[in-house]
């Protein structure tokens, strides 16, 4: 028997996953599995529950994206119960959810990625980390730290409570915004797009430089990709169509709506998380290297491949860059990064756009709703990919069936074939490192699972 | 460099956003790091279970003053992390309602692993598999149980999340030596809300409508409690704290009734039965809610929600 490579756990993520590595008798690598270990059921225990509950309830699926589970259930509540929101309510929840996404890009890359490019993947684990980067950097640590918090604390202040967020509420938003808030709101976005362009400028010039026939060559695979476009086909984070793009970079478009038709979820035995496939492209699902089948990647580089623009002036500036650099689709798994701080600049932009527009304080926030039986598929681009709920509820309004596919999901068997990639790449004659395993982690970290 | 307090932190049946709730200190986590020193913290910090390089066969957590503990204990790997941090750290902190009472991922408690598993991996989306995981994935417990059914816990941190500032009083308080809880009080004894008193209502509506407001823009101090507006409100059976230093309490404040995030008042209360009962002695019809097991939904450990069929059969 070879030997057998534990990575466990998996660190500076933040989802519960190891990683189990086999090697044949010569030191080479026979196979290799992430374990993705959480398994809590929402889908089964929102059952029975008053449907416009469920919005406080499924943020607590993920503490880092808990905006994205709200306004994703939300809509699917006001789908279920036939009901459109206020204009008004519909921008304050973009707003907030455009915002979020802004907050968690900052936070994945300077507190948990960062330490990988700015310390080196070779470093000592005790301080290849964000306290590592405060030590080494204090005026940068101070930053990042107070901008980062500076996103947060808009949350926080406008609508109670930025972890497991409460405001999104059927037909609308709770909380009206005074002329004083929007105000307030938009001179610190404006502070926090000039951050967005720093932070992009700083990466592009000190951080992947070093790094770029790594960014290169690990975690290297070939799939589709999964995102939400406008009627124009620009990114859109809120809601849209969806586009399926094939690795040879022609696509599909469709409805949120419809996506059974579109996507599947194939169980693993090593794994609890499902791993979602395209099952229209009617090929199966297999995770082999060479001839994958019905595997496509969500989140940041997904969602940069397949629009074909962005609706904001600086954040269009930077997509032509990069594909300049390249090309779409890009394969390279490392420039999940570069497509985050991409999604940072638009996020900044966009939630100026919205500030910029009176309307956002219409007190008018909030439509009648009342319970009924009906289904809803509600349908948004949360930070780690597209993010799906679909609920059915009974006629007074208790939910009946629940299913969820999370952002993370879709990248399960990606993550698994990246990992696979780097560690045949890396491992040779059995020898291991402690630089090699963090290198295979660091396959996993771009996903940002 | 002066004795800095050590601190493991790990999180078991979670959501990460304990976790985050320590980064939102904003710039005084920067004061935070000049007083402790993490020695394991797998959010941020590389430390493996197994040794760094995966070849040791018993899992080791470093020895450390505190260890603080986010997440209830649902599965075998769950417990023997718990175990492995009880011997090592010296101070045990329940790190928010799912470490304190189960939290929202103890609602799996109304429904057996065999009703979770027939769901989750048979729904519509999803091509049923043969058999369920069981390849070096950790078997489930029977249950999702809060910290303290598994091994002591010495310090109870509720919240889900805990406010920064709770936690920086935690941790400040330890530094210094003292292990205190949160005040025992409810969220209604720190809420602003204008109160009138009993007998105003007689049934409770659903949270459908804009509560009402003198003006909106105005403070929350011109809200009338949202109870006494006819909206369930579970302000009167759950601890205060989330709002903070400032004390609003944080969902009041955004005109939204509280769900009970911080837990029962008293450790060992039932937010469902304390509900039941202000409700029926203030005279509302608690017919008139559309179900019960709700009020459970962050305090379901401690065997306070079973499956269904159990409770029919009790
Ligand atoms: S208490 Fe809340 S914030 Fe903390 S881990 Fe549980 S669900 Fe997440
Ligand atoms: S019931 Fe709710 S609104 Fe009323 S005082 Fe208590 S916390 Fe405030
Ligand atoms: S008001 Fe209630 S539900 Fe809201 S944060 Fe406070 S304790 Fe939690």
């Amino acid at each position: 028997m070879g030997q057998v490579i534990n990575i466990q756990p998996i660190t500076r993520i933040e989802g519960h996953a190891s990683i189990e590595i086999k090697l044949d008798d010569n030191g080479s690598v026979k196979d290799s599995k992430v374990h993705f270990l959480a398994l809590r059921g929402f889908e089964k225990f929102v059952e029975g529950k008053p449907a416009e509950e469920v919005p406080r309830i499924v943020p607590r699926i993920c503490g880092i994206c808990p905006w994205h589970h709200h306004m994703a259930s939300i809509k699917a509540v006001d789908d279920c119960f036939n009901v459109t929101p206020a204009p008004a309510g519909s921008m304050l929840r973009e707003l907030m959810q455009t915002i979020s996404h802004l907050e968690d890009k900052l936070l994945h890359f300077f507190f948990l990625a960062a330490a990988d490019f700015v310390i080196g993947p070779d470093a000592d684990y005790s301080a290849r980390n964000v306290i590592g980067i405060a030590q080494a950097n204090p005026e940068l640590a101070k930053k990042i730290v107070t901008m980062r918090h500076k996103a947060k604390m808009i949350l926080e202040k406008f609508s109670g409570k930025a972890i497991h967020p409460i405001t999104a509420v059927t037909g609308g938003f709770a909380k009206p915004m005074t002329e004083s808030d929007r105000k307030e709101i938009l001179a610190e976005m404006r502070e926090l797009l000039d951050f967005s362009m720093f932070t992009i400028e700083f990466a592009k010039k000190k951080v992947f430089p070093p790094y770029i026939d790594t960014v290169k060559s690990l975690g290297l695979i070939k799939t589709g990709f999964l995102g939400t476009v406008d009627d124009e086909g620009a990114l859109n984070l809120y809601g849209g169509n969806l586009r399926m793009m094939k690795p040879d970079g022609t696509y599909t478009d469709f409805s949120p709506k419809n996506y059974t038709d579109y996507i599947s979820e194939h169980v693993v035995p090593y794994s609890y998380g499902k791993m979602p496939y395209a099952r229209f492209w009617n090929e199966g699902f297999s995770l082999d290297l060479d001839q994958p089948k019905g595997i496509y990647r969500a989140n940041t580089l997904a969602r940069i491949n397949v629009c074909d623009k962005m609706a904001t002036p600086k954040a269009q500036a930077e997509l032509e860059e990069f594909r300049e650099k390249f090309g779409r689709p890009t394969q390279a798994t490392l420039l999940y990064h570069w497509a985050r701080l991409i999604e940072a600049v638009y996020s900044s932009e966009h939630a100026i756009e919205l500030l910029e527009n009176k309307a956002i304080t219409d007190p008018y926030i909030r439509a009648k709703a009342e319970p009924k039986a009906g289904r809803g598929v509600g349908c948004v681009e949360a930070p780690r990919g597209t993010l799906i709920h679909d609920y059915t509820t009974d006629e007074n309004g208790l939910i009946k069936t629940a299913n969820m596919i999370v952002g993370t999901t879709h990248n399960l068997g990606p993550i698994n074939m990246s990992v696979d990639q780097a560690a045949r790449s890396l491992i040779k004659n059995g020898e291991v490192t402690e630089g090699i395993m963090n290198r295979i982690e660091m396959a996993v970290r771009a996903y940002d699972p | 460099m002066s004795e800095k307090v050590t601190v493991a932190s790990e999180s078991l049946n979670s959501c990460a956003g304990c976790e985050i709730a320590v980064v939102d200190l904003g710039a005084r986590l920067l004061d935070v790091l000049g007083l402790i020193d993490f020695v394991h913290i797998p959010v941020l910090m590389d430390h493996k279970y197994y040794g760094q390089a995966g070849d040791k066969t018993k899992m080791d957590i470093p020895e450390a003053t505190v260890g603080l503990i986010s997440g209830g204990i649902r599965n075998q790997e769950h417990l023997e992390v718990a175990e492995e941090m009880r011997k090592k750290c010296k101070i045990i902190i329940a790190l928010g309602t799912c470490a304190t009472h189960g939290g929202i991922p103890a609602l799996i408690n109304e429904f057996t692993n065999d009703d979770l598993f027939k769901r989750y991996y048979s729904t519509e989306s999803t091509d049923q598999p043969n058999k369920i995981p069981d390849d070096g994935v950790p078997p489930l417990l029977d249950r999702c149980y809060a910290v303290d059914e598994k091994i002591k816990v010495d310090v109870y941190l509720p919240g889900c999340p805990p406010h920064p500032d709770n936690i920086i009083n935690a941790l400040t308080g330890l530094i210094s030596g003292k292990t205190e809880d949160l005040p025992k009080k409810s969220v209604c004894d720190t809420c602003p809300a204008i109160r009138h008193g009993k007998g105003q209502v007689e049934k409770l509506q659903k949270f459908f409508i804009t509560p009402e407001f003198k003006n909106p823009a105005e403070p929350i101090d011109n809200m009338k409690c949202l109870l006494e507006q006819g909206i369930l409100c579970m302000g009167p059976v759950t601890r205060a704290g989330c709002g903070g230093d400032k004390k609003t309490p944080r969902c009041i404040s955004a005109g939204v009734p509280c769900r009970g995030c911080y837990g029962p008042v008293k450790q060992n209360g039932n937010q469902m039965l304390d509900m039941l009962n202000a409700l029926a002695s203030n005279g509302i019809d608690i017919k008139s809610l559309p179900e019960y097991s709700s009020m459970l939904r962050f305090s379901g450990a401690h065997d306070l929600l079973k499956p269904k069929y159990t409770k029919e059969e009790v």
